[in-house]
């Protein structure tokens, strides 16, 4: 075990939040066709509760923090919030489609010491990822920030989501992001609308394809390993947990609501009530999410999948039952193995129902890579 | 001749967080990632720029970890040395300022 999963893991062991994403705002200067937020601003936290929240996250232990959106550079205060982000000795990312970084903001992000900056590249073709940012010059603009990222030695990780519209381009985008020295991650997500409204799901590729996508070494290292069939699971197996929603990691809205992950919209609590600590703590909605074992999970505990699948406890909670299975995931199992589940074997399906259309609710691929980081301990005799 | 100062302070580059007592530190720069024990992260804690390195192994290490001077100070330097390789710490002759608008992680 690597020291970073180490710490995660005890972290994770003593409940302790070492990991924040917290959104600045919903608003964008890009309208993303595929994208879930609703970008007015309906009250978003001050420049001064912001800083608030973070004095809070740094007494509660938080390490890692990511500053997220909307676009965070709408924000004019964005700079003073990591300024006090950084004075308060977090490890901040940034995630950003960088169309408003020029060289001056580049220098400051590197002298305010920010570990990573993500960034949304949908396209190699200029024609392709304009007409999913719905911004002309787009394309332009974010690599030309990603440049003068460059040049400052800071580190970037383009983000790939795929859909329709680019499902092709992955392999020219890692080749861009190679030309660029970036570090590259296949991101295709693809969520419903904050309002529940599914109809973007459409634009994800079809189910058929993401065999395609898990078979293809480049994008899944070793894909024999990758795509192995799963093994029964043990009974240290069935004792374990999901993922780190509300057990080391959680999500804080531009509201101040408080939830388990991005991508678990069950509300936990609101921080321009409560003390952050109060809702990480006692909140009845962590304490349930932080309860459940994969033993207790209604059709998953009985599916040879569950110790190997990405089942994600937020898609489940969206689709009715933060215990039940995420056919998100049963899907890219399937698809991933050739191994039926036990959601499609339940439903006497010989396939995963699709998942792309407008008729089920949910989609989400996490990414498959990871950027690797070097580790090492140092220690001195007590 | 009198004994020549060590100061140490905490580079701005860094992230820092206690973990269970532990100190998780880890470099922007090169993304290198550490755990301190906690004799290192007390020295960590009190690398002010001010207080010489002799008074924090003095005051801070001997005085709550109960081991021998002559050996704190051997492992304080190895160890500063160490972390000042990877970036971490700053060292000086003369007192520094540098991390004068750092909280304590
Ligand atoms: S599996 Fe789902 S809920 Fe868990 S961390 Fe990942 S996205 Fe969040
Ligand atoms: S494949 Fe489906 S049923 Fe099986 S563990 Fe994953 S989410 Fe649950």
């Amino acid at each position: 075990m690597s020291l970073m999963s180490e710490v995660g893991q005890k972290a994770f062991d003593l409940g302790v939040p070492i990991a924040v994403h917290l959104d600045v705002t919903y608003r964008c200067n890009e309208r993303c066709v595929h994208c879930y937020l609703d970008h007015d601003d309906h009250g978003e936290m001050t420049t001064s509760e912001i800083k608030g929240v973070l004095d809070q996250l740094a007494e509660a232990g938080v390490f890692f923090l990511t500053f997220s959106g909307g676009e965070v550079f709408l924000r004019r205060d964005f700079f003073e919030l990591v300024e006090h982000a950084r004075r308060l000795m977090f490890n901040v990312k940034i995630k950003t489609n960088a169309v408003m970084i020029h060289e001056a903001e580049a220098r400051r992000l590197r002298e305010l010491g920010i570990d990573t900056i993500q960034i949304s590249v949908y396209s190699h073709r200029a024609e392709v990822h304009d007409a999913i940012t719905k911004l002309p010059h787009s394309f332009e603009r974010t690599i030309n920030a990603i440049r003068f990222l460059r040049e400052q030695g800071l580190r970037v990780t383009i983000a790939n989501v795929l859909m329709t519209a680019n499902s092709s381009d992955h392999a020219g985008v890692q080749k861009l992001a190679a030309e660029l020295d970036v570090h590259y991650t296949l991101d295709p997500t693809i969520t419903p609308m904050m309002d529940g409204d599914t109809s973007v799901l459409s634009l994800r590729i079809p189910g058929e394809e993401l065999t395609e996508v898990f078979h293809n070494p480049a994008l899944v290292g070793n894909q024999e390993e990758f795509c192995a069939p799963p093994k029964p699971p043990s009974e240290q197996d069935l004792e374990g947990y999901s993922c780190s929603a509300g057990h080391s990691f959680c999500y804080i809205s531009p509201y101040g609501d408080v939830f388990p992950c991005v991508q678990f919209p069950l509300p936990t609590g609101n921080i321009r009530q409560q003390k952050f600590l109060d809702i990480w703590n006692h909140s009845p909605e962590m304490k349930e999410v932080r309860s459940i074992q994969a033993k207790d999970l209604t059709t998953c505990s009985s599916c040879s999948h569950v110790s190997s699948c990405t089942r994600c406890p937020g898609l489940a909670y969206m689709e009715g039952s933060m215990r039940g299975p995420s056919t998100a995931d049963c899907e890219k199992s399937f698809y991933r193995t050739g191994v039926p589940t036990a959601n499609m074997l339940q439903q006497g399906l010989s396939k995963p129902r699709s998942t792309s259309g407008n008729t089920v609710p949910l989609i989400q691929i996490r990414p498959l890579q990871i950027q690797p980081i070097e580790v090492q301990p140092v220690e001195i005799p007590a | 001749m009198p004994e020549r100062c060590t100061y140490i302070a905490r580079s701005t580059a860094i992230a820092a967080r206690a973990l269970a007592g532990e100190m998780m530190v880890m470099n922007s720069t090169d993304s290198t990632f550490f755990t301190l024990n906690e004799v290192a992260t007390a020295i960590f804690q009190a690398a002010d720029g001010r207080t010489p390195l002799r008074d924090i192994v003095r005051d801070r290490i001997c005085e709550q970890f109960d081991v021998d001077i002559e050996q704190a100070q051997t492992d304080a330097e190895q160890f500063v040395a160490e972390l000042s390789g990877h970036g971490i710490l700053l060292v000086s002759s003369q007192p520094l300022s540098s991390d004068s608008t750092r909280e304590t992680p």
